[in-house]
């Protein structure tokens, strides 16, 4: 990758204002979609993404169903008007790919045995794109599946991290991921301490590797506190008083 | 009385640290004991468990549920029971022993389209419910409104020893049949009944963990506090503690000391 301008200035604030370890801003409603059993809007910086669930339910094909444990079936997919040019509305390859590493990052939370010869669908709907969607998107699904109520060992909170100009810097958005170093997405379990996910792009040598995870993490657990004040505000309102 | 220690869990969440068992809702990791769903956590000496505030219906044998007739094969009908399996009743649990599919009208009995409350006799997880009708107040369902709420409210919608419940009944003189799977019936003679308990339900699934919710619900239904029996005034602030509790429990002891949960004649 060329970098033809600088994407961090003097002062060390990035393309957006933010500076190296700054989240952008990050929003999380419950429950927004009645007819799933589980839902959730995230707004992440310029990304907005719907997440919902449905089940357990039933298995169509019955083929399909699992006899010891519950099946998880994900669709990611981006609505035709989230970029700036028209994305076909059909499922690209890039699509099928991040369906099936969210699959597979959510996968690990969720107690499946619980659910024999069932199914639990997870649809994660990008309305608004702007870098580091598959981390929203395995964020709002992890709160979506919380507040579908499925037994669930640990949250999934996903925060990227990547380089740029020689940096290591969380949060990558849209034009740093095209235009920087690396880009490195991870989905962690913040209670649990493991990682779900972990996808690299670009060029790392293993020091800046082992910083950038170690951001990365970091900005899973800042994640991890807004989906949990997200949920505690739609389930408990103000009587927080509970809580030790 | 033990102390029972109470907080707000979400998923991940430690809801006790020790050498307590694991209830319902919870795993052990290590030396704790962690939740698995969003809820309100209960620790004593029994153990540790959370009391769930979302989810669906997941069969138990010996739920009274209500169901809706899909469908029938030659031996069975099978019936949506708002889960993630349909259930099947028997041919045999309605004609007896002697059912053959030759001579009997099973679509006479039970048509598609019919709800009825039943029982699940056996649910093991390897295989789809069974239900039965053969017990007192089990059947089809002649008449009435049909509503279905989060299946985690049906024990506050019961209260303490069907309190809740009673109440609502009582104010809008109207009769309800609560399955554990979320879906209730309202039947009663006049429509304004019908609505206030229909209104009053929805509120108690709304405000389903929130305090002092007994007497929201008489207020709105306008009951004077000398009406209410069972000393229910006293026993309020108690009632909403331990609410949420364990619905098993409640509804086995409804079925002893009122004849049965869903208080009406359905058959």
């Amino acid at each position: 990758m060329v970098q033809d301008r600088s994407l961090i200035d003097e002062s060390g604030k990035r393309s957006d204002g933010r500076i190296i370890d700054e989240l952008r801003e990050v929003k999380i409603n419950v429950g927004i979609i009645k007819n799933a059993d589980g839902s959730a809007l995230i707004e992440f910086g310029k990304n907005k993404i719907i997440a919902a669930v449905y089940g357990p339910r039933e298995v169509h094909p019955k083929h399909m169903a699992q006899t010891d444990r519950c099946v998880v079936r994900c669709r990611y997919h981006m609505s035709p008007f989230s970029t700036d040019t028209r994305k076909s509305p059909a499922p690209s390859r890039r699509e099928t790919e991040i369906s099936k590493v969210i699959r597979e990052s959510l996968e690990p939370a969720l107690i499946l045995e619980d659910y024999p010869r069932a199914a639990i669908d997870i649809f994660i709907e990008v309305l608004q794109a702007d870098g580091g969607s598959r981390c929203a998107g395995i964020t709002a699904a992890s709160v979506a599946l919380a507040d579908a109520g499925i037994n669930m060992r640990d949250m999934v909170s996903a925060c990227a991290a990547g380089k740029v100009d020689d940096k290591i810097v969380i949060d990558i958005n849209d034009t740093e991921d095209k235009e920087g170093g690396a880009d490195m997405p991870v989905a962690y379990m913040p209670n649990l301490k493991k990682i779900t996910l972990l996808q690299l792009d670009g060029e790392l040598n293993p020091n800046e590797f082992n910083n950038c995870l170690e951001e990365a993490i970091r900005g899973c657990l800042k994640v991890y506190e807004i989906q949990r004040s997200s949920l505690i505000e739609k389930y408990f309102g103000d009587e927080k008083g509970l809580k030790e | 009385m033990q102390e029972i220690k109470r907080k707000y869990v979400i998923p991940g969440d430690i809801v006790a640290e020790g050498n307590l068992k694991p209830l319902v809702n919870v795993f052990r990791n290590g030396n704790s004991i962690v939740a698995t769903r969003i809820g309100i956590t209960e620790s004593n000496k029994e153990g540790a468990k959370v009391i769930p505030l979302s989810g669906i219906y997941f069969p138990r044998a010996n739920d009274v549920v209500i169901g809706k007739i899909l469908d029938h094969s030659s031996l069975s009908w099978s019936v949506d029971i708002n889960s993630c399996f349909f259930a099947h009743l028997p041919a045999q649990d309605v004609f007896g022993r002697d059912f053959s599919p030759a001579h009997d009208d099973m679509s006479g009995q039970l048509s598609s389209g019919d709800v009825i409350v039943a029982r699940i006799a056996i649910f093991d997880r390897t295989r789809d419910p069974i239900l039965t009708i053969q017990d007192k107040d089990l059947g089809k369902i002649p008449a009435g409104e049909l509503i279905k709420i989060s299946p985690t409210r049906v024990p506050r919608l019961i209260g303490k020893r069907g309190s809740m419940i009673q109440t609502i009944e009582q104010a809008s003189s109207t009769r309800i049949t609560i399955g554990q799977n979320g879906i209730i019936v309202v039947s009663g003679k006049d429509k304004e009944g019908i609505s206030l308990a229909i209104n009053a339900i929805h509120i108690v699934e709304v405000e389903a963990h929130t305090s002092n919710l007994t007497q929201r619900i008489k207020q709105l239904l306008n009951v004077p506090e000398s009406e209410i029996e069972n000393g229910d005034t006293q026993a309020n602030h108690e009632m909403n503690e331990t609410a949420m509790n364990d619905d098993k429990d409640i509804s086995n002891k409804i079925d002893k000391e009122t004849g049965m949960m869903n208080s009406n004649g359905t058959r």
